[in-house]
């Protein structure tokens, strides 16, 4: 690959800040999952084992099932909520800009006693759920509304910014040559929404994987009901399992890995914004 | 102007119904992020207050929750000064300097994006646990990494380390070098030409970035709760905290001590926005 303009090889005293940089973030990084990685294969038949056993696989496919359900979910929260508050104005947008960026800012552990205080036993909606013989919270329904919670405002942040750099100019020329709003969202919004979509999805579905804080509190890691790969892992250490939630790490590390290189791919670096 | 065209009739009605599509998406959107976002969190925060303010400022003044806010404020001052520095070098790597393994770098800086908090937290246990060669002489020393501060630090820094890279390296793109070249040319230092040329435009993207960062610290549960030890009055924070507040049967307790938390945030946020904004404004 060409150098962009501007760059050129470092020189004196820029060797030391080149250096430092690459000790801290490979001291910081790289040695941990080094380290991580040594401690696995150190016991790699154990490992095995541990997850390949019956409660392993369903932590695991339990967050891989909320991972696809937050994508979908918020797939479309995502690009309604895009196109609403980019290309509507109204009354309370701000106020609703500001609520879809909450998730992020708010400590996981709070997420999930915040659901719990609304949906558990003593909850405000506790006695009507229970009236109703719906459980939510140290359930599966729980964890979907955790996980989709958090991963909320990803595809939305991702499809609000390209929909804004795009403007309406292709949407208004679309619908002054007499395409209808329907048409012109299939045939023009969207297609533009391509790159926005991929980068939204593989945040969303890295978060949903990686959520623990929400999904402990709200779903309680009851092993084979709620435990998903995280809690698996919290569970194992508690237990001093350290081979099953080193394992079970390394699997959702290597996951991580391979969902950013599938965006390194697809998105060429420089000069990019 | 000419006589309405035959054609604004139907032109007129698709607008009407366009009207309506909007109007159903804005409502069935705003009706998903109040019960989704809204809802909660006020039960939170009614909660929090339920038993009375002098309960809640109760639950808040406990020695051990001081103690807790008083470790999450500090150790997240630490990881944003050193990842505000850290970040904004590494930045200027990225995007000054022609390296091998340049893109490497930059997709490491991702890195903690993807990895969940929690297994942030067990990678520092897997180099600095005390069954690890490291761990294990550091012991010999009386000295300690994993459940206890440097963990701390070490997790926030892991997780956090996106964030000023990610806010400088766009306004560090817009920068010219050649205006660097025509102040050191007219004869400043190395040092002068950082702070008359450099430090002016980047200042309010690592100001946004390295809020993120402190935002962040405050928050964090995963890698803390795997690596801190959680021991009350040394190595619990906050989060962890409210979490034991939960398990031992006193929510509104973990809701009261929730309320300060929830309040660092609400102020931080629009704060970083703005800080954001602020040197997106300089790009153009």
């Amino acid at each position: 690959m060409a150098s962009a303009p501007g760059r050129s090889r470092p020189v004196g005293a820029a060797w030391l800040v080149v250096a430092a940089v690459a000790l801290y973030v490979g001291g910081l990084l790289v040695v941990p999952l080094l380290a991580l990685t040594r401690a696995v294969l150190a016991d790699l038949p154990g490992v095995a084992s541990a997850l390949t056993a019956a409660d392993a696989l369903r932590a695991l496919a339990l967050s891989v099932g909320l991972a696809a359900i937050s994508l979908v979910l918020n797939g479309v929260a995502g690009v309604t909520g895009a196109l609403v508050l980019t290309r509507q104005r109204f009354l309370g947008r701000r106020l609703l800009d500001a609520l879809v960026d909450l998730p992020l800012a708010v400590s996981p552990v709070m997420t999930g006693l915040a659901f719990l205080l609304l949906f558990g036993r003593n909850g405000l909606l506790g006695p009507v759920l229970q009236s109703l013989g719906v459980k939510i919270a140290f359930a599966l329904p729980g964890l979907v509304i955790a996980t989709v919670f958090v991963t909320l405002p990803f595809m939305l942040r991702e499809l609000a910014l390209v929909l804004e750099e795009l403007g309406t100019s292709e949407e208004d020329a679309a619908s002054t040559l007499g395409a209808s709003a329907w048409q012109t969202f299939w045939l023009v919004t969207l297609p533009n929404l391509r790159e926005g979509l991929t980068l939204g999805a593989t945040l969303t579905v890295a978060r949903a994987l990686g959520e623990f804080g929400a999904v402990l509190v709200l779903g309680g890691a009851i092993t084979g009901r709620t435990d998903t790969a995280t809690t698996f892992i919290h569970n194992a250490m508690e237990e001093r399992h350290t081979t099953s939630a080193y394992g079970m790490a390394l699997v959702l590390a290597a996951a991580a890995a391979a969902l950013l290189l599938l965006l390194q791919r697809r998105s060429q670096m420089p000069g990019v914004k | 102007m000419s006589a309405p065209a035959p054609s604004a009739a139907p032109a007129r009605r698709v607008a009407l119904s366009d009207h309506a599509v909007a109007l159903l998406l804005r409502g069935g959107f705003g009706a998903y992020v109040t019960v989704l976002v809204a809802l909660p969190l006020l039960t939170l925060v009614y909660r929090g207050l339920a038993d009375g303010p002098a309960a809640a400022w109760a639950a808040i003044t406990a020695p051990a929750a001081v103690a807790a806010l008083k470790l999450s404020i500090g150790t997240g001052l630490v990881a944003a000064l050193v990842n505000g520095l850290a970040g904004t070098a590494i930045a200027w790597v990225l995007v000054r300097w022609d390296l091998p393994g340049r893109r490497l770098l930059s997709a490491l800086v991702d890195l903690p994006l993807a990895i969940p908090t929690l297994v942030a937290g067990i990678l520092l246990l897997a180099l600095f646990g005390p069954q690890t060669p490291i761990g294990g002489a550091l012991a010999e020393h009386d000295l300690a990494v994993a459940y206890a501060r440097p963990g701390i630090v070490l997790a926030l820094l892991f997780v956090t380390l996106p964030f000023v890279v990610r806010a400088v390296e766009p306004v560090l793109h817009e920068l010219d070098p050649a205006e660097e070249e025509a102040a050191t040319t007219l004869g400043a230092g190395r040092w002068l030409t950082f702070r008359h040329v450099l430090l002016p435009p980047l200042l309010p993207a690592v100001a946004a970035g390295t809020v993120q960062v402190f935002a962040r610290s405050v928050a964090e549960f995963g890698s803390l709760a795997a690596v801190s030890g959680n021991i009350p009055f040394q190595t619990l924070t906050a989060p962890v905290y409210i979490l034991g507040e939960v398990e031992g049967g006193s929510p509104g307790s973990a809701a009261a001590v929730s309320l300060v938390l929830l309040a660092v945030a609400l102020a931080l946020q629009p704060l970083s926005h703005a800080l954001a904004r602020a040197a997106g404004s300089r790009r153009g």
